[in-house]
């Protein structure tokens, strides 16, 4: 116990990590019971359907028969064997059909994240360099502009631009046919990746840019300066370390949230990845999917959480030795 | 804080503007961006909310042959997938949207404030429970507890304005809380803990006037948030009323036709577009106008 | 030391030369310092005191060729050597500053970068500015650690800025000045927030390190005790000007300048308890400088002329001089080294309003206070004096139940009071009133004066409806010296003086019987602290309060404490009349205390004009 609080960095991770499990048995508990509560999953399947042979068979499909405390059991206990259940729309296990979904969901959400985050951090840290110059105001008002219009708007606005109407020079729909793989036709990968890109950098890049400019007047900036430091040093050295502490709080939560705005970007551009099952599944109430994607989605945002944490803390000494 | 500023607005002699959260719109607004934004948001707010009373049809009148160009009886904008028409319907669609967004966002925010407000105040275990519960909401992007919600009950308005408010209330909390941690720490709160004044009027007294200006970025910020989620559900199709006007499912419905008729789709995009950018400047321009004040009153 | 290092300075060629320098706001061009002329010589200190918004930290910064943001260097000359530093190219000015001329930040905690460890930031500073490799700074660093008396051991080295105090961080901060053997060296307020102990200590470094590299020290101060002791000659700025410049122990002595006469008037002495004086008003700020001489609104010897228009720098001496037009004068007054004494109530020592037995206090696990008792009677004033850490605020946070983690008993007159100020009883609460350090912070920035005085009134029940409160508001208001108008101004139009009076009238409007006062005057100006302490003396006086004044400069309670008690680190080390405690102190602790506080007497006491102000001066004793 007493490692645990006092172990350093490796205690560190590790009590997070059992904070994290936490966050996700409770989650769990949430998702399963939101199904529950919300009337009988069978009824809501058959609908008019319904008569009660029909409705005796389903629900023992579902082992909807099993007591709550059983099935939440029995269903948690299949999650964390990888069992992810079965899908009531298509008669067979999930993890077969999100398998590839969720590589080819993965690979955008990983090239969004590849040059997002690199263009954030350039972009914020310049415009508090040159600040209130014309780079900064430019960048600035855009990036407010951008960050303010929901992803479908801007994937439709991209369409229009650049696939449709003004120039007609990507394709405006990315299907994958199964088999294939995403980077087969990189072309196709172009305006998704770029919606995602513009619904996150441009947040990230103004908390850069606040953070930045926060630490380019602190004292100790200022005392680099005053030491007759080359510029560039005071830069390096000096202010970036501080100012980007801060900042992976945001990345981690802007990666989350790309894992939301995937599913109305995959709908938008037809590409077929976890956003468009969890579109299809809501509609047809196919609630194994539902449940199994909100856990995925749950654990990849406790895990990106974690590893922000992390990384604050390797940059920030002062937190370190109070682990 | 920099001893020059110090040096610039110690002693000062004529009276300066008190900063009040009155006040604090009224500065922002000599800002252009503020202005530009109130504007945007005025705008669209009168079209949603007189729309239906000034449109010429009613939003399933059928006026001419699907998607027909603008022009004779197709009207100003044309008609849509349906035959409908697009300005009677665009006129009508931005109603729903509009009392969804703002009614979750303020159940929210009201919830939202009161949570982050106890935490930062209990400084102890509460704080701790009731951040982990933030946290386990926050686990979420906003859009999939929606759809979660709506797989399992169905579109129904209720059901959004649930949904978006439970997932606004810890977001807004967590910046109620920083915001107001700093506050908690300042004397005059320990000046009326020593007075025995109650936990209660602490909180809404003290603390909750000195975190009016970020509590008011905040919420222009998730105002822009809510109808973009909201928005992108109706996209989606699931909204309320399917086949009612809707700005969101107007999109969804005339996405196809982009390239022959694109006002079915174009104005809706245009609107909501207007309207996400009007809130971000708003919210920006208060933002600001309360950094530049404090800036000046050269604050501790 | 020769003696041959501190001479005349018109024999050896100035250091620096600072001729006409005007600085203004960026936007605005409103002037901040204005005219600013003078000449260090290679191993002086020229000290700069002035108050809040006199300019002094800007004229500090400018000699680096730097100015913050928001000002600029609008006009004058800093030679170095034959260098304009005012006119250098960014690259020159680069390789000068950390090699030539050097600063020490006020701040140590903040001017540290909090991510580095400590020997790169020493490192950087050397390989900026010098040739060699890694081997030759290695042992370099090692020679600067022990020059300031911090240890060498390159595990040390390795250690976070949040991992040492803050006497050790500004020690480093010394470090890095003195690497290069600067021509010149800026000193803003190294000691400020120190601890008298640790502020003696670095002074020492300070004079030492100047002394052996023959540097030439800027020290800019608002403390004139620590300037006395460390300056050969003194700048007095008020209001963005140079109000007098001459050797320090005559400018404190018999000044030639009112402003410098009622500043020194205003310092706390040890010896011989004097009522403090302060200067009504408050120095103008930037943009609202009258035309004439900007102390004239304030100034007791003021003539219509010296409206019309400012008076120049004139000579009174032979390196004296002085701005003002009635200067001689001035100096033929003769400077009143003892006030009135103090007028203070006779205490009646029989009833003990407040008791305090055995207190044991805790911050978690660690504790505080280790078992004190002390007993304040009624109409007493007792201070309680002692450095960070030693507890004294812990145990004023304690008294007023703002501190909840503490046993043993704490009577007000026969009642236990409970241990956390909620838990009592109204009757309690409204008995024992606090007044905090920070004025910025201890009034609500959302309400109006009016408001914030009255709430107590409505939370103890006391006024009789609005129009009564009001009244009761206006009478206080009176009553510490502001005009019953004030009720409707927002603090952030205040001065600190003025939010501090504000906070007095809050604590006195329910009529307590005792007053817990928090370092009060700590975050003020020394003329303003005067005030305060001016005010609160009569206040007690008049209505018969008992006081319990909480404060680490030690000969402020002088001039209004009847009896101390000294704290150390959780312990009352020693008790008993002011007078007595500070003229012969039993205990080490307070002796050590007591000897390194800076004191103006000590410093310019039995000094003729001409003697060595140099460097090598002895502790004050």
């Amino acid at each position: 116990m007493t490692w645990l609080r006092h172990g350093g960095i490796a205690a560190f991770v590790v009590r997070r990590l059992l904070l994290g499990v936490l966050v996700l048995f409770l989650v769990s508990v949430l998702v399963f019971a939101a199904t529950q509560a919300l009337g009988d999953p069978a009824r809501a399947i058959l609908g008019r359907n319904a008569t009660p042979e029909s409705l005796a068979v389903l629900q023992k499909q579902l082992n909807l028969d099993q007591s709550v405390l059983g099935q939440y059991l029995s269903w948690a206990g299949g999650l964390l064997q990888g069992d992810l259940g079965s899908s009531l729309a298509a008669q067979a296990p999930v993890s077969q059909l999100l398998g590839s979904r969720l590589v080819n969901s993965s690979v955008l959400v990983l090239c969004a994240a590849v040059i997002s985050i690199p263009l954030s951090i350039a972009l914020g840290s310049w415009a508090a360099l040159r600040r209130e110059k014309a780079f900064d105001t430019v960048t600035s008002n855009l990036m407010l502009v951008l960050a303010a219009l929901p992803e479908f708007v801007v994937a439709l606005l991209l369409v229009i631009l650049f696939a449709t109407t003004v120039l007609n020079v990507l394709p405006a729909i990315s299907t994958i046919a199964p088999g294939e793989r995403p980077w087969d036709a990189p072309a196709e990968l172009v305006l998704p990746t770029a919606t995602l890109v513009i619904a996150v950098a441009p947040y990230v890049a103004r908390i850069m840019r606040a953070s930045m400019v926060e630490v380019l007047e602190s004292d100790y900036v200022e005392m680099a300066r005053l030491k007759g430091l080359p510029e560039r040093t005071v830069l390096i050295r000096h202010a970036l370390p501080n100012a980007i502490g801060p900042v992976f709080q945001v990345i981690a939560i802007s990666l989350a949230y790309l894992a939301g705005g995937v599913v109305v970007i995959e709908y938008v551009f037809n590409y077929s990845g976890i956003g468009s099952s969890l579109q299809d599944a809501v509609v047809n109430h196919d609630i194994p999917v539902v449940q199994a994607l909100a856990m995925l989605i749950a654990a990849v945002y406790v895990l990106l959480n974690l590893l922000a944490d992390v990384a604050t803390i390797l940059v920030t000494p002062r937190l370190r030795t109070r682990l | 804080m920099s001893q020059s500023v110090e040096n610039l607005t110690h002693g000062v002699d004529t009276p300066t503007p008190p900063v009040r959260s009155s006040t604090l719109v009224t500065r922002s607004l000599r800002l252009w961006r503020t202005r530009i934004g109130a504007s945007f948001v005025l705008l669209l707010v009168a079209v949603a909310v007189i729309g239906p009373f000034v449109a010429p049809h009613t939003p399933s009148e059928f006026v001419a042959i699907p998607n027909s160009p603008p022009g004779g009886d197709a009207g100003l904008l044309g008609s849509d997938y349906l035959g409908q028409d697009v300005f009677s319907r665009f006129l009508y669609g931005g109603r729903g949207i509009l009392v969804m967004a703002i009614v979750s966002t303020a159940i929210g925010l009201v919830f939202g404030v009161a949570i982050g407000l106890v935490a930062a105040y209990a400084r102890n275990a509460l704080d701790d429970v009731l951040m982990r519960a933030m946290d386990v909401i926050m686990a979420f992007p906003q859009i999939m507890l929606a759809l979660v919600a709506v797989s399992l009950v169905g579109a129904q308005t209720w059901v959004i304005i649930a949904a978006i408010a439970v997932t606004t209330a810890p977001r807004v909390a967590r910046v109620a809380r920083g915001a107001a941690q700093p506050v908690v720490e300042r004397d005059f709160v320990a000046a009326t803990e020593s007075m025995g004044l109650s936990r209660v009027r602490i909180l809404t007294g003290e603390l909750l006037p000195n975190i009016l200006g970020p509590m008011m970025v905040e919420a222009s910020l998730r105002l822009t948030y809510s109808i973009g989620v909201i928005a992108a559900l109706a996209f989606l199709g699931l909204a309320p009323d399917p086949n009612g006007a809707n700005w969101g499912t107007m999109i969804q419905q005339n996405q196809i036709a982009l390239s022959t008729q694109p006002w079915g789709a174009l104005a809706p995009i245009i609107a909501i577009a207007l309207l996400t950018m009007g809130t971000g400047l708003f919210g920006d321009g208060i933002a600001r106008t309360a950094a530049g004040i404090d800036r000046e009153r050269g604050d501790e | 030391m020769s003696t041959a290092q501190h001479s005349r300075p018109e024999l050896a060629r100035a250091a620096v030369s600072v001729r006409n320098l005007h600085i203004e706001t960026s936007s605005g061009h409103v002037p901040v310092v204005n005219d600013v002329s003078f000449d260090i010589a290679p191993g002086e200190v020229l000290g700069v005191v002035g108050e809040s918004g006199s300019g002094k930290t800007t004229v500090g910064l400018a000699l680096l060729g730097h100015a913050r943001r928001g000002l600029r260097i609008a006009g004058g000359e800093v030679l170095l050597g034959d260098e304009d530093i005012l006119q250098l190219d960014d690259e020159r000015l680069r390789e000068l500053r950390g090699s030539d001329i050097s600063y020490v930040p006020q701040d140590p905690a903040s001017s540290l970068n909090p991510a580095l460890r400590i020997d790169i930031q020493l490192r950087e500073v050397l390989q900026a500015h010098g040739s060699g490799r890694g081997h030759d700074h290695d042992a370099r660093i090692a020679e600067m650690m022990r020059e300031v008396a911090l240890s060498d051991d390159p595990k040390y080295l390795r250690r976070y800025p949040h991992e040492l105090s803050g006497g050790q961080q500004q020690r480093v901060g010394l470090a890095m000045a003195f690497a290069n053997r600067p021509r010149l060296i800026v000193l803003d307020e190294p000691t400020t927030g120190l601890d008298v102990t640790t502020q003696a200590t670095v002074l020492a470094t300070v004079r030492e390190l100047a002394a052996a590299h023959n540097v030439a020290a800027l020290y800019v101060s608002h403390d004139l005790a620590v300037v006395a002791a460390l300056a050969r000659r003194v700048a007095v700025m008020y209001a963005g000007r140079v109000v007098e410049l001459g050797l320090a122990d005559e400018l404190f002595e018999s000044s030639a300048h009112p402003y410098t006469r009622r500043l020194v008037g205003a310092i706390p002495r040890l010896t011989g308890g004097r009522s403090l004086v302060g200067i009504p008003g408050h120095a103008p700020s930037p943009g609202r400088r009258p035309p004439g001489c900007a102390f004239a609104p304030r100034c007791t010897m003021h003539i219509p002329e010296c409206d019309a228009e400012v008076p120049p720098l004139d000579q009174v001496g032979s390196e004296h001089s002085a701005r003002c037009i009635r200067a001689s004068e001035v100096l033929a007054q003769r400077n009143a080294k003892t006030g009135d004494p103090v007028d203070f109530v006779p205490a009646d020592w029989d009833t003990a309003v407040l008791t305090l037995e055995n207190v044991v206090a805790s911050y978690g696990k660690v504790e505080v206070l280790h078992s004190i008792s002390l007993q304040l009677a009624h109409h007493e004033c007792l201070a309680v004096v002692g450095e960070s850490g030693s507890g004294k605020t812990t145990t004023a946070r304690s008294i007023a139940g703002l501190h909840r983690d503490w046993a043993g008993s704490i009577r007000l007159g026969d009642k236990e009071l409970e241990k956390s100020a909620r838990a009592r009883g109204t009757e309690s609460r409204r008995q024992i009133q606090y007044i905090f350090q920070n004025p910025y912070g201890s009034l609500n920035p959302r309400k109006t004066v009016g408001e914030t005085v009255g709430q107590p009134l409505a939370v103890f029940g006391i006024a009789s409806g609005k129009r009564d409160a009001a009244h009761r508001v206006g009478e206080m208001l009176e009553q510490v010296s502001l005009s019953a108008s004030y009720a409707n101004r927002y603090p952030d139009q205040l001065s600190g003086g003025e939010r501090q009076r504000v906070a007095i009238a809050r604590a006195l409007i329910s009529a307590p019987s005792i007053l817990v006062c928090d370092e009060v005057t700590s975050a003020l100006d020394v003329s303003v602290q005067a005030a305060i302490v001016e005010l609160l003396g009569q206040l007690q006086r008049d209505l018969g309060l008992s006081m319990v004044f909480v404060t680490h400069n030690l000969p402020l309670v002088r001039s209004i404490a009847q009896k101390v008690v000294v704290l150390s680190e959780g312990n009352i080390v020693e008790h008993g009349e002011t007078a007595q405690v500070l003229a012969d102190p039993q205990q080490p602790y307070t002796r050590q205390l007591i000897a390194n506080t800076p004191s103006l007497e000590t410093a310019t006491a039995e000094l003729s004009p001409s003697a060595d102000r140099g460097l090598d001066l002895g502790r004050p004793r």
